[in-house]
C-alpha cells in the first residue's frame, strides 16, 4: 500500500495530493502539461522533496516532515521508468538491465541468471549486446521496464511510458505493460495524456489540475472526463484535446 | 519602359549603362553572386594563407636530415624530456584536482559560485608575465606562502616543481571549463535513473556520469596538456631558464634562437606536430561526445 499526503510549493501553484494505492493496483494519473504529474512521481521517488506531509510505502516511511525523515532515492526500492527512458548510452542492453543488481552488490552468477530471465521474458535476449542508443523506441521502452522490474520494486512509477512510441507500437505495448505490471503485484502509478492508456491499462484514474486531484474514478468514468475537461496535449505541434480523443474512441 | 523605371529610380539615362541593367537582371544577380563568392574565397585564402604560411615555412626551412640530426642534440633531448614529463605530471594533477571542482560547479549551487567561476577562468586572460610575478609573490622565497615553505627547507621557485606549478596555474582553466561543460551535458534523468535503481551518488558518478562525460574530459585534459607544453611566460619568470631543470621546449627555442637556429627550428617543428595532433584528437573526441549527448 502506498499512502501519500504531501504539499509542495511549485512556481505557479501548490501541489497538494492525498492518495492511497493498494497492492497490485494501477493508478493512471492524467492531466494537462505542467500540472505537477512528474513532480509528484519525483516526490515519491525521492528525487525531489515535499515541503510538508508524509509518504509511506508498505509500512515503511519514505518521507515525513514532522519526524524529519527523508529516505534517499537509492533506499526506497522504487522502479521508475522515465519519459525519455533514461537508458545509459554507454552501456549495452544487458548492462543497463543489470545495473540495479550490480549497484546492490549481487554476485555475478545471480546477476546473469536474473538478467537472462528478464531479457528472455521481454524478448530482448538477442539484442543484449547492442548499445542502448542503437535500439528502437519500442525496444528502449522494454529495456527501461525490464531494468525497473528486475530490482523487484515495492512500487512502480511510469512517466508517459508509451508517448515516445508510434501508434501501432503503442497498442501492442499497452497489453504487454498491463500484464507485466499486474504480475508484479505492487502499487503502480502511470502518468499519461492518452485516454486509451487509461482504458486499457489502469484500474483507477486521477485527474490532476494545477497540483490538485480534480477527479477520481474508474477507467470507464475517466472516459467521460475528456468531454468535460479542457486538458489535452501537444502532438506534432498541434493541440489534441482529450475531448476529441474521446469522440474518436466512441 | 523598364529603362524609364530604372532611370527614374536611379537617376540615370536609359542609354548605354542602363541597357546592361535592362538586358540582364538575372545576369546581374549571377554576376553579383559570383563576385561575392570570389571575394569570400579570396578572403578565406588570405586568412588561411596567413596561418598556413608560417607553419609551412617551419617545414620548408627544416630539411628532414637536419631535423633527424638535431633530434640528438642534448638541448633538444633535455627540453623534450622535461616538457613531456612536466606536462604529463601537470595534466594528471589538473585532472585529479579539477574534476571534482568541475563537477561541483556543474551540478550544485553555492554562495560565491560566480566568483569561483571567474577565478578559475582568470589565468586564461591573465598575461603570462603577470602570472609569473603572481606565482613568485605567492611561492617565491619571499612570497606569502613561499616564505614559510622556505623556513621548512622547501624551495619551489627556480626548480622543476616551479615549472609544474606554473603549468598547472595556466592550464587548469582549460580542463576545468571543458569538464564542467561535459558534466552539464549529462542528462539529469541518467543520474536520477541510476539513483532510483539503488546506486549511491558515488557509484552513480563513477559508473554513469563519468563514462558519459569521458570524451569531453579527455579532450579537456589534452587541451590542458597542450597548453602546458607551450607555456613560456610564467615559467621563465617563476622557474627560470636552466637546461635539464627548468628549460622546457618553448624556453629552449628562445635560448637556441640566440645561437643554433636548427635546434630552435627542430623544437618548433615538434611543437607544431604535437599541436596539430592535439587539435585532431580533441575534435574527434568532441564530435563523439556531442553524438552521445544527442542520442
Amino acid at each position: 500500500m502506498l499512502e501519500i499526503d504531501v504539499k509542495k510549493r511549485l512556481r505557479d501553484f501548490d501541489l497538494q495530493v492525498k492518495l492511497r494505492i493498494a497492492e497490485g493496483e494501477i493508478l493512471m494519473l492524467v492531466g494537462d502539461n505542467g500540472c505537477g504529474k512528474t513532480t509528484l512521481l519525483n516526490l515519491i521517488a525521492g528525487l525531489q522533496s515535499p515541503d510538508f506531509g508524509r509518504i509511506a510505502l508498505g509500512g515503511r516511511t519514505l518521507f515525513d516532515s514532522e519526524l524529519k525523515e527523508n529516505m534517499i532515492p537509492e533506499e526506497r526500492n522504487i522502479g521508475y521508468v522515465f519519459q525519455s527512458y533514461a537508458l545509459f548510452p554507454h552501456m549495452s542492453v544487458y548492462d543497463n538491465v543489470a545495473f540495479g543488481l550490480r549497484a546492490r552488490g549481487l554476485s555475478r552468477r545471480e546477476i546473469e541468471l536474473l538478467v537472462k530471465e528478464h531479457l528472455d521474458e521481454a524478448g530482448l535476449w538477442d539484442i543484449r549486446k547492442a548499445k542502448a542508443i542503437d535500439i528502437s523506441g519500442g525496444q528502449k521502452q522494454r529495456v527501461a521496464l525490464a531494468r525497473a522490474l528486475i530490482i523487484e520494486p515495492d512500487l512502480l512509477l511510469l512517466d508517459e511510458p508509451l508517448s515516445a512510441l508510434d501508434v501501432r507500437c503503442q497498442a501492442a505495448m499497452r497489453r504487454d505493460l498491463r500484464e507485466k505490471i499486474h504480475a508484479c503485484q505492487v502499487p503502480s502509478i502511470i502518468v499519461t495524456h492518452d485516454l486509451r492508456d487509461v482504458a486499457c491499462i489502469g484500474d483507477r484514474a486521477c485527474l490532476l489540475e494545477s497540483g490538485k486531484i480534480a477527479l477520481t474514478g474508474g477507467p470507464d468514468e475517466a472516459m467521460s472526463w475528456g468531454a468535460q475537461m479542457p486538458f489535452g496535449r501537444e502532438e506534432n505541434g498541434e493541440r489534441i484535446e482529450l475531448k476529441e480523443k474521446n469522440r474518436e474512441m466512441n | 519602359m523598364i529603362g524609364e523605371i530604372i532611370s527614374n529610380r536611379f537617376g540615370t539615362d536609359a542609354g548605354g549603362s542602363c541597357r546592361v541593367i535592362i538586358q540582364s537582371p538575372r545576369l546581374r544577380g549571377s554576376w553579383r553572386s559570383k563576385a561575392l563568392k570570389a571575394g569570400l574565397a579570396l578572403l578565406m585564402l588570405l586568412t588561411m594563407g596567413f596561418i598556413a604560411l608560417p607553419v609551412a615555412s617551419l617545414l620548408l626551412k627544416n630539411p628532414l636530415d637536419t631535423v633527424v640530426q638535431t633530434l640528438h642534440d642534448p638541448m633538444v633531448v633535455d627540453a623534450l624530456r622535461l616538457s613531456l614529463s612536466t606536462s604529463a605530471f601537470t595534466t594528471v594533477t589538473v585532472v585529479l584536482l579539477g574534476t571534482p571542482l568541475a563537477y561541483i560547479n556543474a551540478k550544485f549551487r553555492y554562495p560565491g559560485k560566480e566568483i569561483a567561476d571567474s577565478l578559475i577562468d582568470l589565468p586564461v586572460i591573465m598575461p603570462p608575465a603577470v602570472a609569473g610575478i603572481a606565482l613568485l609573490m605567492a611561492f617565491g622565497r619571499m612570497g606569502i606562502l613561499g616564505h614559510y615553505l622556505d623556513g621548512l627547507g622547501i624551495s619551489i621557485a627556480f626548480t622543476t616543481l616551479a615549472v609544474i606549478v606554473a603549468q598547472i596555474f595556466v592550464s587548469s582553466p582549460f580542463y576545468i571549463r571543458q569538464a564542467r561543460t561535459s558534466f552539464e551535458d549529462v542528462d539529469i534523468s541518467m543520474e536520477n535513473a541510476a539513483r532510483t535503481l539503488g546506486a549511491s551518488r558515488i557509484y552513480t558518478f563513477f559508473h554513469v556520469i563519468l563514462p558519459i562525460a569521458f570524451n569531453g574530459l579527455v579532450s579537456g585534459a589534452i587541451m590542458a596538456f597542450a597548453r602546458s607544453l607551450g607555456e613560456f611566460g610564467a615559467t621563465i619568470m617563476f622557474a627560470g631558464n636552466f637546461q635539464r631543470r627548468t628549460q622546457t621546449m618553448p624556453l629552449a627555442i628562445y635560448t637556441a634562437m640566440q645561437g643554433d637556429l636548427d635546434v630552435a627550428l627542430c623544437l618548433a617543428l615538434i611543437l607544431v606536430i604535437i599541436s596539430f595532433l592535439v587539435i585532431v584528437i580533441v575534435k574527434t573526441l568532441t564530435r563523439r561526445m556531442y553524438e552521445n549527448v544527442r542520442n
